[in-house]
């Protein structure tokens, strides 16, 4: 099971956590500071796997994004570096040749995205096809909601 | 998607600004603004509005004012509000906040919603930040899900029946018949999740795991249709179909496999397939062989796979991807121990390794080096393992010295090699090392009485180039101290010739004993040493004598004690310094772990006549609660007993044991006695049970002195070990064990064991024995005892 996610810039702003297990905010800042530190440290030839506390932490660089995850003892490196890589495809379809502003201006989009991907930590769906329509269903039902309504169907007489 | 134009404008805003400060000041504002916002009534803007608090979030301020806005949202009826209001929840509201009760209804309305897109929201939020107790209540909702509705919610119920598990364990049982059925379905997303949802039922359960064995065949067939079946498009990913499945099929494989010969055996053709067949040019390909790899290994599968396996590990290594070297190297260390020579035919590889540029490879190749280094390779082993110590980075550096150290000890092929490995490392990490190095290859070094000389010339040397490493100083010291004489002799046949005077060597320690770079302990060696040469050179004593006494007045009290007590040696007790400061005795080496180390350090600190501790063993660290229990097995009429001093079964020859309470008596009785042959007097046995044999001989050696001797044999098809044998007497009969003449019965009484215990029973009391006879047999323990009454001879 993935513990967390987490999409950092190469200056250290985080873009994106998402955190699969109930911790403390305190012990969440903590966490993202150190590894921070030790990714970015890291230089570019070296391996994509690393072992912090009980974990394995499981790392990509994409542009001028780190895309980290932290995986427990038993799961598959490999596999997961597969995963950081659906979620960038996923994230390039959605918004078109994805760069790290889009990710800035529209996170909240980025969350929703990777909600229909992954959830507690494993791969919801492994189709992408099957993820992105989902989203644009979404997307669609959440247009529709925000145009405006007549009287009539707000109470639901229409 | 139309943006929210007051989110990016705020986004916007933030980024503009400069500094620190002035990004405070914006957050400030708008934090504000927010909250002015959520205390008016429902407005059309509250979406955007909390979106923003989310982001502020994001960027590290706090946001908790937010929270009850999240609940509110959640069970707003508008899709785009609660869309944000779930978002925020899960950042939010953890289950540590009393606020995360609250959403448990609205959880539970959305659940049975008529859109999937909110059922799926409140599945998401609940396998994100699902507490215990929302788990408990809702678990029959997600029950429901798993079993009908669209394969859309079904792939979400299952994952958010997983957490459940997660959170609470005895849930398990509710979801196993439903996890079961969804193993027919045919889309994929809802076969991962049935998957995932069964390795943790299995993980957490074995009478689950038990079940679920009965899967096998299923999950073997699903494997078999990904693998042949043709191109499907939606799945492929570079060529494999859908191998995120394949992963967690072979990862659940394995658990059911794990000690199930049945379950193996199904599986094996399977494992042979996805090995051979899988393509692994790309990192998807390989992502799968080592799944298939881990699997192979984990469970009982046949020889011929497992050398499959294996050797799929040793191409890896051969991979340009340093991630790839780096797997490769992780799964072998897990089976270096179960199957080393497969491991060690990838020994170059992996010691090529050890001088790549990053640092976790680098770690992984030390680990598996040190694992395969054996008798026939340690020699080469050890010429890479010394190179690396002079370039490894500093992390690394104890556990490579610790390393080498124990190969060392374990198969040097020469003393000399060893002396030279262990300097070599000295010289090169000696800051590194443990503390126990010294005393450890200070016993070596005695140990090879042969090759002092060629020690003491090098550690001269040695010291002579660099003073900053202390345990090297130290034991260069103390050789110098020991054996200076040989130093300078000047001839030596392993090494140079080198000349050194007296003067060259006193002028040495004396840079040891004033460098600032030399530890306290280090000078404390340094001026033992100088005082030991007072015996060993001729000609100046003198400075010598001004050296010790100029040390009387140090300021470390260590050093002033020292120096006070030789001042004295050479004043009133200058007769007895020859003998005080004569050549230390071979220390007797014991098995790792022993005292006898340190007490080889107190000698060398404390200046004492070393006749006393020659030779003496420390006692053996038996618990003194395995006696006492013997004692409490005797109660009744007798007077509290004595207990024995119980010897090990360590074969090595070691003297015999005084025990506490004998002292002086005992060293008589030690002194005047001699293992007399075999008495007229008839072997009668004591015990037989489970074909162990104990049969008792006495003879009578003085008027109060007895010798039994024990004598044991096996009469079973299976070899005893681990054979000990512990006694008790009558507290006025003093008793000792000597050392038994082995510890290993072999089947149908091969060979026997004999043990002698010596008996004095001053006060001509009842003599009665009791034995506690304790083996391993067949890999059980076993334990019993005998009481003897009557010793014939008596």
């Amino acid at each position: 099971m993935m513990r967390f996610m987490l999409l950092f810039s190469r200056q250290g702003k985080l873009r994106l956590q998402k955190w699969y297990t109930a911790t403390a905010e305190r012990d969440k800042k903590k966490m993202v500071r150190e590894l921070m530190q030790i990714v970015l440290a890291r230089k570019p030839k070296m391996c994509s796997f690393l072992e912090w506390r009980d974990l394995k932490i499981v790392y990509k660089r994409y542009a001028s994004l780190y895309f980290c995850c932290a995986i427990e003892e038993h799961d598959n490196e490999l596999i997961t570096l597969e995963i950081i890589h659906r979620f960038v495809e996923l994230l390039d379809k959605y918004f078109g040749s994805v760069c790290e502003l889009d990710i800035i201006f529209n996170f909240e989009k980025a969350y929703f995205i990777l909600d229909e991907f992954l959830m507690g930590g494993e791969i919801q769906d492994t189709s992408k096809k099957s993820v992105l329509k989902a989203i644009e269903q979404s997307d669609l039902l959440q247009e529709e909601d925000e145009s405006p309504r007549s009287v009539l169907e707000e109470m639901g007489l229409a | 998607m139309s943006p929210s134009i007051p989110l990016q404008e705020m986004i916007r805003a933030i980024r503009s600004a400069r500094t620190q400060c002035e990004e405070r000041g914006v957050i400030q504002r708008e934090c504000a603004a927010i909250r002015a916002q959520f205390r008016q009534a429902d407005n059309g803007a509250r979406s955007h509005n909390l979106a923003k608090l989310l982001y502020v979030h994001m960027l590290g301020y706090p946001a908790h004012f937010g929270q009850m806005e999240c609940v509110r949202m959640i069970a707003s009826p508008r899709y785009s509000e609660k869309r944000v209001g779930y978002l925020g929840a899960m950042m939010l509201l953890d289950e540590k906040q009393d606020a995360s009760l609250l959403i448990t209804n609205s959880i539970k309305n959305d659940l049975s919603h008529s859109n999937q897109y909110v059922q799926s929201l409140a599945l998401c939020t609940l396998a994100c930040m699902g507490s215990a107790e929302m788990c408990r209540d809702l678990a029959p909702e997600i029950d429901r899900l798993l079993r009908a509705s669209n394969s859309y919610i079904k792939k979400k119920a299952a994952l958010c029946a997983v957490h459940i598990v997660r959170k609470v364990h005895e849930l398990g049982e509710l979801f196993a018949p439903a996890a079961r059925s969804l193993l027919t379905e045919k889309n994929h997303g809802v076969l991962h999740g049935a998957v995932v949802l069964i390795t943790e039922l299995c993980e957490r359960n074995p009478e689950a795991l038990e079940r679920f064995r009965k899967t096998v065949p299923d999950l073997v067939q699903i494997m078999k249709g990904l693998v042949i079946s043709g191109y499907s498009p939606e799945h492929d990913v570079a060529g494999i179909s859908d191998p995120f499945l394949q992963v967690r099929i072979l990862r659940l494989l394995r658990i059911l496999g794990r000690h199930s010969e049945t379950a193996s055996d199904a599986m094996n053709d399977l494992l042979a397939q996805v090995a051979t067949n899988t393509d692994s040019t790309k990192t998807v390909g390989n992502a799968v062989l080592y799944e298939t790899v881990l699997t192979v290994l984990d469970i009982k599968s046949e020889s011929g796979l497992r050398v499959l396996a294996v050797n799929i590990l040793g191409r890896f290594l051969l991979n340009n991807d340093r991630n790839i070297r780096y797997i490769a190297m992780m799964s072998l260390q897990k089976i270096v121990g179960t199957d080393h020579n497969a491991v060690q035919r990838h020994r170059g590889t992996i010691v090529d390794c050890l001088k790549d540029h990053d640092a976790s490879v680098k770690r992984r190749a030390l680990e598996l080096s040190l694992a395969l280094v054996s008798a026939s390779n340690i020699r080469s082993m050890m010429k890479e393992l010394l190179l690396f110590l002079s370039s490894c980075p500093p992390e690394l550096r104890a556990q490579t010295a610790s390393g080498i150290f124990n190969a060392a000890e374990r198969y040097a092929p020469s003393q000399r090699w060893h002396i030279d490995t262990i300097l070599h490392v000295l010289t090169t990490a000696g800051g590194d090392v443990r503390d126990e190095t010294v005393p450890n290859l200070i016993q070596l070094i005695t140990n090879t009485s042969e090759l002092h000389c060629y020690t003491v010339h090098k550690l001269y040397r040695a010291l002579l180039t660099d003073i900053s490493q202390q345990p090297l100083v130290q034991v260069a010291c103390w050789c110098i101290g020991e054996y200076g004489d040989l130093l300078l002799k000047g001839e030596c046949q392993e090494t140079e010739p080198a000349q050194v005077t007296e003067d060259d060597v006193l002028d040495s320690l004396e840079t040891v004993l004033q460098s600032h770079m030399s530890a306290p302990a280090t000078r404390g060696f340094a001026l033992t040493a100088t005082m030991k040469l007072s015996t060993r050179i001729t000609d100046n004593v003198d400075r010598i004598r001004s050296i010790v006494s100029i040390y009387g007045s140090c300021i470390d009290v260590e050093l002033q004690q020292r120096a006070v007590e030789y001042n004295a040696l050479f004043k009133k007790y200058d007769h007895m310094r020859a003998a005080v400061l004569e050549r230390m005795p071979v220390i007797e080496k014991n098995s790792l772990g022993q005292t006898n180390g340190e007490s080889a350090v107190e000698a060398i600190k404390a200046v004492q006549p070393a006749t006393v501790k020659q030779g003496e063993p420390p006692l053996p660290l038996q618990p003194a609660n395995q006696v006492c229990d013997l004692l409490d097995l005797l109660g009744g009429s007798e007077e509290p007993l004595q207990p024995s001093s119980v010897q090990s079964g360590t074969a090595s020859g070691l003297p015999i044991n005084n025990s506490s309470t004998a002292g002086g008596d005992l060293l008589d009785l030690l002194g005047g006695f001699e293992p007399t042959p075999a008495a007229p007097a008839p072997a009668v046995t004591v015990y037989e049970k489970d074909g162990v044999n104990l049969t008792l001989l006495c003879e009578k050696h003085s008027d109060s002195g007895l010798t039994v001797t024990l004598t044991a044999s096996n009469s079973n098809d299976s070899d005893i070990s681990s054979f000990t044998l512990q006694a008790a007497v009558p507290k006025s009969v003093q008793l000792h064990m000597k050392a038994p003449s082995g510890d290993f019965l072999p089947a149908r009484g091969a060979a026997k064991v004999t043990q002698m215990v010596v008996l004095n029973n001053p006060n001509k009391v009842n003599l009665k024995m009791r034995v506690r006879i304790s083996y391993t047999s067949q890999g059980s323990a076993c334990q019993d005892t005998v009481q003897i009454d009557s010793f014939p001879g008596l």
